[in-house]
């Protein structure tokens, strides 16, 4: 960020507990995370430790029930209704694992999705959204509609989605859990490197440790807690590629 | 986003096809039976509306609809020519009888005998032939069903006879009349003649017309008829109405009817609400996305509206055509006078057919608008 900003996201402490009473769960008991601009952050750990309600609560879909949330240097607990809807709009870029494209629209009317819903004139966010996907190597399939295209197509186009309103903080979950290996691997390498700029930050739940090479830093969950917090050199080499 | 509502609506044909359906099969059949209802309930007080001439109508005290009467005296006319602010009042018949073809084909028929001098209650529309012939002994007018079911096969001709109570009656003009509750054939002649083609009663005038004289309201004669003569009066209007409810109120009619429009309004409701809820069930995912990428409830909740609005207004358009068709086609047909689709009808239809589409986004807009942004992080 141009106002000096060096991280993208910081959790101090960040509780989620979902039910009250003798039915409550606390699913984050703490969390404390840093993720830095300009880097791509993988957030592992085993299923049920929390990392996808951590990610929801970064990406204000859920609100945090204690502790201390900033997302691009803003605290979410100013965030709430229509300003935190508008936050997500402008900053955030989304990426899910079953993609969840439209489908009765055509890849480009998808990708422009993001701008629609700022108000944008039709013809120019499609225009646009053309431009991004011929970058992603989709030109060719932008008026294709989901249901013909591959899984690692659809995936591309969902990247164009989250791309195409130059968010700060793209959040995937499980971007290649519905992707074959070598698709898997070819679609994060795009994403790497249309996606990690000096002034945005890319976070990514996964299991898939085959795409760990692909991480700057990797906070590994357990329980609720991040556990540890291993950087690039440190970060152990997939098992397929 | 409106582009995107559209897209995601006719995206799945099968769904958009069946909403459309159900919604123009439910306005067709409230339509179509709401117009059968009216045009019936209007039959019921057709004759009442054919009397242009006169705008009062007085009866027996206890006469409760147009055909049940009791029959008035001589002397009861005179007393009413006495009111003040009466212009002129005249007999009217109105009785049955039976007539008999040239081949001995026979059909019971309702039979108007209108004063002798004036005709008045003769319908204003005389297709053939001229209503100063019936001033001529044994002459009678037809309306167009009579006389298409005694001369079935002919063009309509003057100078056909039929007979009545024995009596040889020559036809002399054919009339347009509306077409009476129980569809028979219905022939006028004077009334002089009239009640000796049927009359075994002391008493036969069955109605006065009467007409107010100018500057006075039909309102003021009424009631100074009532008052003078202990009388029944109404204005044509108002008897036209009193026949009416008469019908509505004793006979089964409105409650059949009310029973057809109250399933169409329930398949409408039933059929469409369903595919419309499972339509948006089906698409979840994709309205929970939008709210993730930052799309807000009242954006989605228009779409959602914006979706129900479209196929209510095609559904609606297409079942108002498919009963305008209906009537369009059926209006030659003579069994069938009287019945069209009318405006009023088709307004409340418009009413039925938007509560049928708020009734069915209802479910879908609160599935939505509790739907957790989150859920699309849930494989």
């Amino acid at each position: 960020m141009d106002n000096g900003l060096q991280n993208a996201v910081v959790c101090q402490g960040v509780l989620k507990n979902f039910g009250s009473g003798d039915e409550e769960v606390k699913v984050l008991r703490g969390v404390d995370l840093t993720v830095p601009l300009g880097e791509m952050t993988f957030l592992v750990g085993p299923s049920g430790c929390g990392k996808t309600t951590l990610l929801s609560v970064i990406a204000g879909l859920l609100n945090a029930s204690g502790g201390s949330l900033e997302v691009l240097g803003t605290p979410s607990s100013t965030l709430k209704g229509g300003k935190a809807v508008e936050f997500r709009r402008k900053n955030l870029g989304f990426v899910f694992q079953q993609f969840n494209l439209l489908p009765a629209l055509t890849a480009a009317q998808n990708a422009a999705v993001p701008l629609l819903a700022a108000g944008w004139d039709r013809k120019k966010a499609e225009d646009k959204a053309r431009a991004l996907l011929d970058e992603l190597g989709m030109g060719q399939r932008a008026k294709a509609t989901p249901n013909h295209l591959s899984g690692g197509q659809q995936q591309r186009v969902a990247f164009a989605r989250a791309l195409i309103h130059e968010p700060k903080l793209i959040v995937c979950d499980e971007p290649t859990s519905a992707l074959d290996a070598d698709t898997g691997h070819h679609v994060m390498e795009l994403l790497r490197r249309v996606a990690v700029r000096p002034d945005r930050s890319v976070l990514v739940v996964t299991h898939d440790s085959r795409i760990f090479e692909f991480a700057d830093r990797i906070a590994y969950m357990n329980d609720g807690l991040v556990t540890r917090v291993a950087l690039k050199a440190e970060i152990p080499k997939g098992d397929s590629h | 986003m409106n582009f995107i509502a559209w897209q995601m609506l006719t995206g799945d044909r099968a769904k958009y096809l069946g909403l459309i359906f159900a919604i123009a099969f439910s306005t067709f059949l409230m339509s179509h039976q709401v117009s059968i209802f009216c045009g019936l309930m209007n039959r019921t007080a057709s004759q009442i509306d054919d009397v242009r001439d006169a705008s009062i109508w007085i009866m027996d005290p206890k006469t409760q609809y147009l055909d049940e009467v009791k029959a008035l005296t001589d002397q009861d006319l005179f007393r009413i020519r006495g009111v003040p602010g009466i212009e002129w009042a005249v007999p009217l018949f109105k009785g049955t009888s039976r007539a008999k073809g040239p081949d001995g084909k026979f059909r019971g028929v309702i039979l108007m005998g209108l004063d002798d001098a004036t005709l008045v209650g003769l319908p204003q529309k005389v297709t053939l032939g001229s209503a100063k012939a019936l001033a001529e002994p044994e002459s009678i007018a037809v309306d167009r069903v009579g006389y298409k079911f005694f001369f079935p096969d002919e063009e309509p001709r003057l100078g056909r006879t039929l007979d009545l109570n024995d009596r040889t009656l020559r036809i002399v003009a054919i009339v347009d009349s509306s077409a009476p509750f129980v569809n028979l054939p219905v022939f006028y002649t004077r009334y002089s003649q009239a009640i000796q083609l049927v009359g075994r009663e002391r008493n036969q005038m069955s109605f006065v017309l009467a007409k107010a004289a100018p500057g006075v309201s039909d309102a003021e004669v009424v009631k100074s008829i009532q008052e003078r003569t202990g009388l029944q009066a109404q204005t044509a209007s108002d008897f036209g109405w009193t026949t009416i409810f008469y019908y509505i109120k004793n006979t089964g009619i409105p409650i059949n009817f009310g029973i057809t429009v109250f399933i169409a309004f329930l398949v409408g409701s039933v059929v469409a609400g369903q595919t419309f809820y499972l339509f948006t069930v089906e698409n979840l995912k994709q309205f929970g996305a939008l709210k993730a990428i930052g799309v807000t409830d009242w954006r989605i909740v228009g779409m959602i509206l914006m979706q129900a609005i479209i196929v209510g207004a095609i559904g609606y358009c297409l079942g108002i055509a498919m009963t305008a068709t209906f009537f369009e086609a059926t209006k030659d047909n003579l069994d069938l006078r009287g019945f069209r689709l009318l405006p009023q009808i088709m307004l409340g239809t418009a009413a039925a057919v938007f509560f049928i589409i708020f009734l069915a986004s209802a479910a879908s807009v609160r599935r939505v608008v509790v739907l957790e942004p989150a859920v699309v992080f849930r494989g």
